[in-house]
């Protein structure tokens, strides 16, 4: 026996007098967070003691650390006490036993994104004991990926078998007291991805985490981390358009990316967690940190997201342009109906010469929907000719969603050039009567006019992630009108 | 023989003001009627209220379309049913390709006549076709609806529609208006070219002009909401020559 074997076994010990529930099926840490749950959750990770302690200093930071509030956002404070932070696997006993058992308004969904039977039961969390038949297809596409040297499995597997890559860039862009969710997902994380690019190779294919087998379930705290070494490029697309049901109501994930000299990372997201009934009752709190640095020279890294889901949405995926001619941007799409908040958007920090960035976000607004814009562009004092972009449209639907823009914009070198252009506009009557005279109905103008606005964000996506996309925005614009 | 459209008596408001006022007119198949009329006297609110616009509301009167009661139905479901109305003020969709919209228009219309849709490689044979026929630039399929068109350029792209679509009642509010004199001879080419005796039309025009192209059955004057005076062409010639002041007195007396 190991020493974190022997670890884990005494941890489960105490754990069993403390309370701990464990069975086959599955093994869930009793609600609240100290430090044995820490330990817990590392040894049966089976984490080098590095790791531990990264975990617990982290914790200790944490709990000196304050929820922020500054957000345009309003939601009952969250019980970190009444969270458990460790369950694997899921529960068999309680997950839907068919299909017949799920929401029927879940399945409408899914029948009209055109997912097939079997996947829809993985998505609504049915328990299934049948083999996929994209695990035969994610075995070959590790295959490919290992000849091209790609290094691509979950976070927990990378601790244990490139420790050394784990220890020089985990936590480098998102340090652990970066901010109060980031603290606490550095202490409880259980489940994520990694994913390492090498030298001058262009990874053979786009790298989804719906291909990555291992851990499926994802984890309510989730930290990825990326790099792509000299010349590299990759591009990785994280989420899914199905509507995702979770018991978890707080996720609070951290997406770590670090692009090396003349590396190219493209990272696209569609997030549709689910977002509550229309009181907003049930729904996902979204709190997620996700940064890039462009450490090398001419290095780009380019975040697309798509935010349709979750209750609440508290998110700015950023990134630090350190190398000379490096270029940052951000592409965004976010749609907030019913009773869903959204506060979003980038920072833009340029620190080499000749850094760009490019910012352009779309808010949609339905119903009660929310929508906040918040940006920060940073010219630093050695930010030679830097130059930023933003564009920021707002597109309400109807005349209680309100849209918010909040740009921040902060040049200490003179040669730097920072524009921000912004719209709000309604669809408007006229439009839809336009549509409707060619034939088309309510539904479908609405989309047709809500996909245009969107249009140069779905540009970014790849094909595939773009025709989803449109489909799932109409989905999640039905009934919006009239 | 039956009529296509009959309105009887229509009165309609918006916000509360009336605009219509006991307009009454019947058309019958293969018919051109024309509509003239001093500005605001709601040439554009009878196109709306014909294509089903709802913040228009209908006080009194009756249309029957098909011998159907037209004001029951939705603006879409009148479309199914051949009503094209080309727009005085076309609308933008920003971002919103032209032909993948033209496309979306003609399928929804197939689709609720039960016909099979076209593909996009067969579509775009289609509006190719059309396209050159009214001797528009092909780089106008590219772009947004309308977004950026000029004013010429979006009345050509309402009747690109029109040739598109093959309605059965085509409403002509204005399309001749800021027409350069070539174009309007394309423009009226294009209708021209769907007159047949299954199709009618309702064109309104301030200018006797396009009526040299499009020859008219009919020609009404609306003036304060209701139809003042119907002739034929001449008509027209003798609204160009004295204007409508002598109307509205006589109507008025
Ligand atoms: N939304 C509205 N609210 C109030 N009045 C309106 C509204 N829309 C139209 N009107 C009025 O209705 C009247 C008729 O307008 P309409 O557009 O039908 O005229 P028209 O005959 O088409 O004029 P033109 O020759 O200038 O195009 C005008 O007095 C106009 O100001
Ligand atoms: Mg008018």
């Amino acid at each position: 026996m190991d020493a974190a074997e022997q670890q884990l076994a005494e941890l489960a010990k105490a754990g069993y007098e403390a309370g701990f529930v464990s069975n086959i099926e599955s093994e869930t840490v009793p609600p609240g967070l100290d430090e044995s749950v820490i330990r817990y959750i590392s040894a049966r990770k089976n984490e080098p003691e590095f790791m531990l302690e990264w975990r617990l200093e982290a914790y200790q930071k944490w709990l000196a650390m304050e929820e922020p509030d500054w957000a345009h956002l309003k939601y009952t404070k969250i019980d970190y006490q009444s969270i458990s932070y460790f369950s694997a696997p899921k529960s068999a006993a309680d997950a839907p036993k068919s299909l017949d058992e799920v929401d029927p308004e879940l399945l409408r969904v899914y029948e009209k994104l055109g997912i097939p039977l079997e996947e829809q039961k993985m998505l609504a969390g049915v328990a299934v004991d049948a083999v996929f038949d994209s695990v035969s297809v994610a075995t070959t596409f590790r295959k490919q990926l290992a000849e091209a040297g790609v290094i691509f499995c979950s976070i927990s597997e990378a601790m244990r078998e490139h420790p050394e890559l784990i220890k020089k860039y985990l936590g480098t862009v998102v340090p652990q007291t970066d901010n109060f969710f980031a603290a606490l997902n550095a202490a409880v994380f259980t489940d994520g991805t990694f994913v390492y690019i090498p030298e001058n190779t262009r990874c053979p294919m786009e790298l989804s985490t719906y291909f990555r087998i291992n851990e499926r379930n994802t984890g309510q705290f989730e930290r990825t981390l990326i790099i792509a070494d000299k010349g590299s490029y990759v591009s990785y697309l994280e989420g899914c358009t199905a509507p995702q049901r979770d018991e978890n109501q707080l996720h609070a994930a951290v997406v770590e990316l670090i692009a090396l000299e003349d590396a190219y990372i493209k990272y696209s997201t569609v997030q549709n967690w689910y977002p509550g009934d229309e009181n907003g009752k049930g729904g996902i709190y979204n709190f997620v940190t996700k940064r890039g640095v462009c450490a090398g020279d001419r290095s780009r890294i380019s975040w697309t997201q798509v935010e349709t889901g979750s209750s609440i949405t508290w998110k700015y995926p950023s990134c630090v342009l350190k190398g000379d001619d490096s270029i940052g941007e951000f592409y965004s799409v976010a749609v907030t109906r019913g009773a869903q908040q959204a506060d979003t958007g980038t920072k833009m920090f340029h620190i080499g010469k000749n850094t760009t960035s490019t910012i352009v976000s779309k808010g949609i607004s339905a119903d009660r929907g929310q929508n906040a814009y918040r940006g920060l562009v940073r010219m630093n004092k050695g930010a030679e000719n830097g130059r930023n972009h933003t564009q920021c449209d707002s597109l309400l639907i109807g005349d209680k969603c309100g849209a918010h823009t909040f740009p921040y914009i902060e040049v200490a070198n003179p040669t730097a050039k920072v524009e921000h252009e912004a719209t709000t506009s309604k669809i408007g009557e006229d439009q839809l009567f336009y549509c409707r005279q060619r034939g088309l109905s309510e539904e479908d103008a609405v989309s047709m006019i809500v996909n245009g606005f969107c249009k140069e964000v779905f540009n970014e996506l790849p094909m595939e992630f773009a025709v989803e996309a449109r489909k799932l925005l109409a989905i999640s614009l039905e009934g919006a009108v009239g | 023989m039956e009529h296509l459209l009959s309105i009887k008596d229509l009165h309609a408001s918006i916000n509360g003001k009336e605009i219509l006022k006991g307009f009454s007119l019947d058309m019958k198949a293969g018919e051109v009627h024309a509509i003239m009329g001093p500005n605001g006297s709601g040439k554009s609110t009878l196109s709306k209220v014909l294509a089903g616009r709802e913040e228009y509301e209908v006080t009194s009167g009756t249309v029957i379309y098909k011998g159907e009661n037209l004001l029951e139905m939705s603006p879409e479901e009148r479309a199914h049913q051949g009503i094209f109305m080309a727009f005085q003020y076309p609308v933008e969709l920003p971002g919103v390709n032209n032909t993948y919209f033209m496309q979306a228009s003609l399928n929804a219309i197939r689709k609720a006549r039960g016909e099979p849709e076209l593909n996009s490689l067969n579509f775009m044979k289609l509006v190719r076709t059309k396209l050159k026929a009214l001797e528009m630039d092909e780089n106008l399929l590219k772009r947004s609806v309308n977004t950026g068109f000029s004013g010429g350029e979006m009345k050509r792209n309402e009747i690109l529609q029109m040739t598109l679509l093959e309605p059965t009642l085509s409403i002509l509010d204005e399309t001749d208006s800021g027409l350069d004199i070539d174009a309007l001879k394309m423009v009226s080419k294009g209708v021209n070219s769907l007159r047949s005796p299954e199709r009618s039309m309702l064109v309104i025009t301030h200018y006797q002009r396009l009526l040299d192209y499009i020859q008219p059955d009919y020609v009404h004057v609306l003036s304060g909401g209701r139809i003042i005076r119907s002739g034929d062409k001449s008509l027209a010639l003798e609204l160009e020559e004295k204007g409508y002041g002598w109307l509205q007195q006589e109507a008025a007396a």
